[in-house]
Formats: C-alpha cells, sequence, structure tokens
C-alpha cells in the first residue's frame, strides 16, 4: 500500500498508468468485441477466446523470428486465426450451436484446454515478446514514457473497430450476420444460410482475437497459459456494456485497462491477475444483485 | 430400496476390494489412494454439474483451502508458522505419532469447516447467477485463488509449503493415507447417495430442469444452491488435508489450486461416467485415472493436450456418459425402477 502514498505525493504517475491503461484496453476491446458478436449471434460463450488471441500472438512472434517487421504480423495474424477459427466451427462450434449452454461451455472450455497445451507444447511455457522496433516518447519532461509501438496499437485498434462496423453496416455478409442476431428462424426463412453465418460471425471473432494477440506480442508479452486472463477480460467487458454495443465494449474495456494498471501498481504486480478475476465476481455481482430486488437476473 | 442379494455381493466384492486392494498389491499403493481421492473429486464435481446443472470449473478452490488450512493447522501449535515456512521443509519439526495424527485429524475438520464457510459466502453471492454467468465466474474463482495463495507470504508464497513428516516408516505412511482416502470416498458416495434419495437430491434435480418453475414451487433455489456447494466443498477440503499430506508438497499453483490438471480432471471424469447418476463418475473416475496411470507416460508430455481433446470430444460426441449410454442402451437393466421412483417421490423416509 505504501504506492498509494506515492501516487498522492507524485499524481504524474497516475498520468503515466492510466495512459499505459488506456492503450492497452483498447486491445482488449477488440477480443470483447468479437466475444460479444460470437454471444450475440451465436449464444455462445466462446472461453476458448484468450487462446485465440494467444495464437494471434504467436503468429505475430512467428513472423519475427523470421526477420520481418511484427507489425506484418497483425493481418497474417488475422488471416490465420480466420481460417482456423473457420476450420474449428466446421470441426466442434456447429455441433454445439443449437444444443443446451452446458454443452457449448464444456466444449469451448475443452477448446481452450487444447489449444493453450498446444501452444506450451510447441513454443514452451516461457515468456515471449516481439520487438517492432519502434522510439519511446518522452513526455512532461520524461516524467511520462509512451512508447509508440502502443500508440500505433492503439490506432490500429480503432480502425479494424471501424472497418467492423462499415463491414456489419453496409457488406451482404454483415447484414445477414445482424439479421441472424435478431432472429435466426426469421433468418433462415428469408434464404439466409444461418450455417454459413455462424461460421463466418466465429472466423471473424477468431480473426478479431488474432489481431489482438498481435498487438499484444508487440506491446506486451504472450505466454500460453495468459490466454484464460483474456477470455475472462473479454468477458467482464461485454457483462458491462452489453451485447451489440460496439462504443459501451469500448469504454469499458479503456476503464478495465486503466483500471488493472492502477491496482497493479497499487497491490503489487503479482496481484494483477488476481485482481482481473477478482473484480469479474465483483462485476457480476453487482449486476445480479440489482436485478435481484427487480427478481430478475443475468440472461 | 430393498437391499436385495445381487447389490450386496456387489458392494461386498468393491468393499473388499478397496479393503485388500494395498495389501495385495503394495507397490501401488499411493496410486490406488490417488484413485479414491479421484472418485471423491467427480463425486463433488457432479453435486453441482451433474444434479443440479450448474457448470462449476472452480471447484478446486476448495480443494486447495482444505489442502492449506489442514497444513497450517498441523504446523501452526509445534512451530512459528513464518519460520517454518520460510525454512522451505529444512526445519524437521519431529512429531510424535499422536501429536500427527491428532494433528491431521483437527487439519481435516477445520480444513472442511473453513471451505464450507467460504462456500456459504461466495455461494450465496454467485450462485445468484446463471447458466454462462455462473461458470465463467467460478473459471476466474479458481485461477483467482491460486494467486492470491501465490502472493501470501506466510505460506510459504509462490515456492509452497511443506506438510510434516509422517512418523513412521514409508509404507505404513502409504497405507495409512491409503485407509483415509478409502474411507473419504465411501462416506462421500453413501452421503450422496442418501442425499440424492430425498428431498434435496429431488429439489436440486428441480433447480436444474428448470430453476424458475422450481422457485414458482416455493423451493428456496439459492438456500438449495448454496447447501449443495457447501456439500461439496466439506469433502474436497477434506480430500485436499488428504492430498497434502499424502503429496508432501503444497504448491500454489501446481498442487493445491490447480486448474489445469484436477480441476480440469474432475469435469472431465464426471462426464466420462455419465453426469447426474451416482455410479457414474465412480466409473468415469476409476476409467480415467486407470487410463491415465497406464498410457500417459507414453504420450511424452502430450498428456494435458489429449485431456483437451478428450473432453472436446466427449462432450460432443458422448455427452450422456457411460451410465447415462447403458441407461438408454438397456433401460430394463439400468434404467429408473418405478418402485424406487415411488419411494422417491413420496417423503424421504426419516
Amino acid at each position: 500500500m505504501s504506492n498509494l502514498q506515492l501516487l498522492v505525493d507524485a499524481p504524474i504517475l497516475l498520468v503515466q498508468l492510466i495512459v499505459d491503461g488506456l492503450l492497452v484496453g483498447a486491445i482488449f476491446a477488440l477480443a470483447a468485441y468479437g466475444m460479444a458478436l460470437v454471444w450475440g449471434v451465436m449464444n455462445v460463450i466462446n472461453v476458448a477466446q484468450g487462446e485465440f488471441v494467444m495464437i494471434g500472438g504467436y503468429v505475430a512472434y512467428a513472423i519475427y523470428t523470421l526477420g520481418i517487421h511484427p507489425l506484418f504480423g497483425v493481418p497474417a495474424a488475422a488471416l490465420f486465426l480466420f481460417v482456423l477459427g473457420w476450420a474449428i466451427y466446421r470441426l466442434v462450434i456447429f455441433r454445439v450451436v443449437d444444443r443446451d449452454l452446458f454443452i457449448s461451455l464444456l466444449a469451448t472450455f475443452g477448446l481452450s484446454i487444447l489449444i493453450q497445451q498446444l501452444l506450451n507444447q510447441i513454443f514452451t511455457s516461457d515468456v515471449q515478446s516481439a520487438d517492432a522496433g519502434l522510439d519511446t516518447l518522452f513526455l512532461f519532461n520524461g516524467l511520462v514514457t509512451v512508447s509508440e509501438i502502443k500508440l500505433v496499437a492503439f490506432a490500429l485498434t480503432f480502425v479494424i473497430a471501424v472497418c467492423l462496423v462499415v463491414f456489419l453496416k453496409s457488406s451482404r455478409l454483415g447484414q445477414a450476420i445482424r439479421a441472424t442476431a435478431q432472429n435466426a428462424r426469421a433468418a433462415r426463412i428469408l434464404g439466409i444460410d444461418t450455417d454459413r453465418v455462424y461460421a463466418a460471425t466465429y472466423a471473424l471473432n477468431a480473426a478479431l482475437c488474432g489481431a489482438a494477440g498481435a498487438l499484444v506480442a508487440m506491446t506486451w508479452v504472450i505466454q500460453p497459459f495468459q490466454g484464460l486472463a483474456y477470455t475472462v477480460r473479454s468477458f467482464m467487458i461485454v457483462v458491462v456494456a452489453g451485447l451489440g454495443n460496439l462504443p459501451g465494449v469500448i469504454v469499458a474495456a479503456l476503464g478495465l485497462g486503466a483500471a488493472e494498471q492502477l491496482a497493479g501498481f497499487i497491490l503489487g504486480a503479482e496481484f494483477q491477475i488476481a485482481f482481473v478475476f477478482g473484480l469479474l465476481v465483483v462485476v457480476l455481482l453487482a449486476r445480479s444483485y440489482r436485478l435481484r430486488r427487480k427478481r430478475q437476473y443475468l440472461k | 430400496m430393498r437391499p436385495n442379494a445381487r447389490t450386496f455381493v456387489g458392494y461386498a466384492a468393491l468393499a473388499v476390494a478397496g479393503l485388500l486392494g494395498p495389501l495385495v498389491l503394495p507397490a501401488y499403493t499411493t496410486q490406488f489412494a490417488f484413485l479414491w481421492v479421484m472418485v471423491v473429486f467427480a463425486l463433488t464435481w457432479d453435486v453441482l454439474g451433474g444434479q443440479m446443472g450448474y457448470n462449476s470449473f472452480g471447484n478446486v478452490v476448495y480443494f486447495g483451502i482444505g489442502m492449506y488450512v489442514c497444513a497450517i493447522v498441523q504446523v501452526a501449535p509445534f512451530t512459528d508458522l513464518a519460520e517454518y515456512t520460510s525454512a522451505y521443509g529444512t526445519q524437521d519439526i519431529g512429531l510424535s505419532h499422536l501429536q500427527y495424527y491428532a494433528g491431521l485429524a483437527a487439519g481435516c475438520l477445520v480444513a472442511a469447516v473453513v471451505a464450507v464457510a467460504v462456500a456459504f459466502v461466495l455461494g450465496s453471492g454467485i450462485l445468484g447467477l446463471r447458466g454462462h454467468y455462473f461458470a465463467i465466474c467460478t473459471l476466474g474463482l479458481g485461477i483467482a485463488a491460486g494467486e492470491i495463495a501465490a502472493g501470501i507470504d506466510i505460506i510459504g508464497a509462490g515456492s509452497g509449503m511443506v506438510t510434516p513428516l509422517y512418523p513412521g516408516e514409508i509404507d505404513a505412511r502409504n497405507r495409512f493415507f491409503y485407509y483415509l482416502c478409502f474411507a473419504l470416498a465411501v462416506v462421500t458416495f453413501f452421503t450422496l447417495r442418501r442425499l440424492y434419495a430425498g428431498r434435496f437430491g429431488l429439489a436440486i434435480n428441480a433447480i436444474r430442469d428448470d430453476e424458475d418453475k422450481a422457485e414458482a414451487m416455493g423451493i428456496h433455489t439459492t438456500r438449495y444452491k448454496t447447501v449443495a456447494w457447501c456439500i461439496a466443498a466439506f469433502f474436497l477440503a477434506i480430500s485436499g488435508g488428504l492430498v497434502g499430506n499424502m503429496v508432501g508438497f503444497i504448491d500454489p499453483t501446481d498442487v493445491a489450486f490447480s486448474a489445469a490438471t484436477f480441476g480440469v480432471w474432475m469435469v472431465l471424469m464426471a462426464i466420462l461416467g455419465g453426469k447426474g447418476t451416482i455410479w457414474g463418475p465412480v466409473l468415469g473416475a476409476v476409467i480415467f485415472h486407470v487410463t491415465q496411470e497406464l498410457f500417459w507416460t507414453y504420450l511424452l508430455g502430450w498428456q494435458r493436450v489429449a485431456l483437451g481433446l478428450s473432453i472436446v470430444l466427449i462432450v460432443i460426441f458422448f455427452p450422456q456418459g457411460i451410465v447415462g449410454w447403458l441407461r438408454e442402451r438397456f433401460p430394463e437393466r439400468f434404467g429408473p425402477r418405478i418402485e424406487a421412483a415411488s419411494e422417491q417421490a413420496g417423503e424421504p423416509a426419516r
């Protein structure tokens, strides 16, 4: 708690933490929006979300070790994950979409274990990162440092988000996705191949996660077992923001990023992950407490 | 259920096998002991996961709590805890037989009480959540508990904690823990069987089938759900205390709050055997543990990959489990019986 005193004494540290948090939070928003998409369209909670992020990170890392600039890892990871997501849908997810929640949860949970351990076997459990080789900006006489790659990642996130919105609003497939989310049966009657829509949605989600993962590999670190934290973060953000609410997702994600950095600083870095999971419990309880007074529950 | 001769012979044969197992094959005593622990894992997961329809990925929390609390109760009366943990197991507190047994008994008891208290507090909050929300919440719980335990210095933080040495030779120690685990599994089995046969079982099955209707029928759903979780926590905590002593070393994330091994195994074993049945988890645990002991060393580190794959395959293609499949395939032999059903539907016998 001595760090709390430090924050009071030197408020400039607060600026540093919040800037860091906001920049990291934008990346969470990508994965969270993907989760909201799959959840809203297919009514499946993808527990393997964080593992997709990690695969994306490892794609960028692999490209980096080949000597190519890791920024190319963002499209590469998105493409790779799109194909992988489609394959996973065709192999596993389509069998669980219309079945009860219990099965889809457990199946994606199994997938997450599978991917986690595969990554562990291939890349070992060492922490990795891909160095983009960009400079660091010094603001306020060097009291606040911002690495340029984080700014690039932040900007890229918004570019991807805008592309996604335009895609969902105006493209044929995007409209089909939104129609299926509103009412799958009616969409089928109107001639939409909902199975293909589901596959596209799941693949799109995986691609979003892949892009997020590539950005994580450049701005932060990746490790096979860190995926779960991204799943939980995405879930938390979606619960706070609600389904189909992109501005809400972005705000919640930025807020979570900042809160996490602050907590990591005040409680100590070893409790940062514990804070994320603890916050999840608190957020869910707060939501369910408010609903319970109205005799309702989270749906 | 009327005890007919055939079931009696069946139970007697199992009891004899359980009692004589370590005497016939003394080299495998520890593996057999773990077999019973696995049975406890699967049975306790099934209370929520199978009978109540609530996916819990975080039951391993109570296992870890039991392990730590038991070890603390065993060590704390005889030496300074902080000193003991900072010595990384080099400090031998040299317990006598009486001290050891008393410490273990007290440890398991306190562990169970603490775990039930934690389950009550957590349960009355997060069991108000349903479906997805509860599952993801418990997923976070298991990891958070491990991370927190790894940050607390007095219980050894990330470098873990060593449990007291058994005052006796290694064979006697193995046999001692084997019979404790066996007894725990038997007690868990019969307690749950009794509970499922009565009002409690009907209530939690009603919650699984339709929670809103159950509530409309006047069942205090959150209360029943919390009690169910407390029961699971009780047995898991005791098994945690025993396993901690059997392994001899408590690592916060790899042994105590090991979501990637024990936490996942519980789920897999219960589903493999058939969730929502009493014999399913037992059968699943036995099959899983035997397979694991026999074949998994040949997988050379790919065990956990195989674990994930088998969860996906079982959940998708075989969600009813072995016992569920038997019930569908041979209803006249394994299906629910009418006499038994009419007895269950009335008031519980006592």
